[in-house]
């Protein structure tokens, strides 16, 4: 969904002052042969399911950059913790970025603890940080994990509000995904049906968003270990080139070669003896 | 609700009613983005920041659940400092510190309702601005428009526990039928003396007022 003009609380009602703009537009460009621009989008589908055995995350693969995918097989499920796994949507950088933070905030507490941590640690981070900076830092989380007290699913908001579900999906393509699962989750489900779930939710999220496209990617917490399934599901729009793009060595002629030899001249020279002892 | 909340809003009806020997605080559990999509269903507003002592929340869920926080650990730190359980009030005076020194950046009221031992169950109200008030009931939120006129009418002090268990179910049923930005189910917390006791009643098993 894009959250930003939600934000802003649009009037009610339809708002139809794009389409006068485009009109206009039309007319002055070239004499109507120019059309309007497209709707840009900058998006993401992301979802996670808590199951009987732990918690399944999945994610698209579109990273956009205006019109422009920039990355096809972008990463969106980072790693936290061995048990805590997190998906975000928003602003790519800020997701990356705040995600590293705690993962490395989350290591050193682990070290000088001694102990795994809770993902309850992890979202209560995440939300000390996310207000602190007032929502200026666009992410949108969520956060799965197994650890000694339980299966745990939070869904972490821009501006530093959590929440404690048993299912949810966020980014662009966030109310595709949600139909998926309100129709089909129930509690305790077995794995695959799980993986199964999350995977067509990506997957309705990737067919009804632009912004959200690509591959799916899926990932598996158990309290036994992590299955990270990169990709879980190739896109079948994936286009073949036509051509190779890699030039071979002596492609490029050389036409002429002239080598300048540096010359240096020693002026000072000083030993220092290392003590290796 | 007009105001301007960014992000996550708890578009709310929040209560809180005393009766003879105990006080019961109850929300609904819907929270909103911008007015028209419910981004929770089963949001928690009721927060316990201290053995006898619940919140409930309204306003922006993010600075909301801040305050709730930072308020949580400094009753914890001040009760253990006293060696005693903390007094109601003074829960509600940190809360309303907290709300008063930071009016200008937070968006979040308060109702603080629970028990202790010098003056028994109490309410008070910790407003946007950072009033504190002491009340013996009390409703907040958007929705609690739609039901001044019912609690004012139907209230009378030292209730029993089951009549105000109604009281406080039919107010909130109300207001959420009202509301568009108040829904969900319905969490009651009892706080008496003996302990605390949770009672969750389900949208679709609310008293039904004239609806199809």
């Amino acid at each position: 969904m894009a959250l930003s003009n939600v934000v802003e609380t649009p009037a009610s009602g339809f708002n139809f002052e794009n389409v006068c703009r485009n009109v206009a537009l039309e007319g002055l460009l070239q004499g109507g042969q120019t059309k309007a621009p497209k709707p840009m989008k900058t998006g993401t589908t992301i979802a996670g399911v808590l199951c009987k055995n732990g918690v399944v995350l999945g994610a698209d693969t579109r990273a956009t950059s205006g019109e422009v995918v920039a990355d096809k097989m972008c990463a969106k499920i980072h790693y936290i913790s061995p048990n805590i796994y997190c998906c975000g949507a928003g602003t790519a950088a800020d997701t990356e970025k705040t995600t590293d933070l705690l993962s490395s905030n989350l290591t050193i507490f682990s070290m000088n603890s001694g102990r795994n941590p809770r993902v309850v640690m992890a979202v209560n981070i995440l939300q000390d940080m996310l207000f602190r900076y007032r929502g200026q830092i666009g992410a949108s989380l969520i956060l799965g994990g197994v650890d000694c007290t339980g299966n745990h699913l939070y869904k972490v908001g821009p501006y530093g509000s959590i929440d404690n579900v048993p299912y949810l999906a966020m980014g662009s393509g966030d109310l595709a995904a949600l139909g998926i699962l309100e129709d089909r989750f129930k509690a305790d489900m077995e794995m695959e049906e799980a993986k199964e779930l999350v995977r067509d939710a990506i997957h309705s999220g990737i067919m009804s968003d632009l912004g959200s496209g690509n591959n799916i990617d899926i990932c598996v917490i158990t309290k036994q270990g992590v299955d990270y399934i990169r990709p879980y599901q190739e896109s079948e729009y994936k286009d073949k080139r036509q051509r190779r793009y890699k030039y071979r060595p002596g492609t490029t002629s050389i036409l002429t070669e002239k080598i300048v030899p540096l010359e240096l001249e020693v002026v000072q020279e000083t030993v220092q003896r290392m003590d290796t002892a | 609700m007009d105001s301007q909340i960014k992000g996550v809003s708890t578009g709310t009806t929040i209560l809180a009613v005393t009766f003879n020997g105990g006080v019961i605080i109850g929300s609904d559990s819907r929270a909103s983005i911008g007015g028209n999509y419910v981004s929770s269903k089963t949001i928690n507003k009721l927060i316990q920041v201290h053995d006898r002592i619940f919140c409930c929340i309204a306003g922006s869920l993010a600075d909301a659940q801040a305050v709730t926080k930072a308020a949580k650990f400094q009753i914890s730190f001040h009760s253990i400092q006293m060696e005693s359980p903390p007094l109601v009030k003074a829960a509600a005076s940190v809360l309303k510190e907290l709300c008063y020194n930071n009016k200008e950046e937070l968006q979040a009221g308060f109702i603080t309702a629970g028990w202790d031992r010098k003056k028994g169950p109490q309410v008070y109200t910790v407003a946007l601005g950072g009033m504190l008030l002491s009340q013996p009931f009390t409703i907040g939120g958007s929705g609690s428009t739609y039901i001044y006129g019912y609690a004012d009418a139907k209230y009378k002090p030292d209730m029993s526990r089951e009549e105000c268990l109604q009281f406080a179910t039919n107010a909130l049923a109300l207001a959420m039928g009202r509301d568009n930005v108040s829904g969900g189910v319905a969490h009651l917390v009892v706080i008496t003396e003996e302990g605390v006791e949770h009672v969750v009643i389900p949208g679709d098993k609310l008293p039904k007022f004239h609806d199809e």
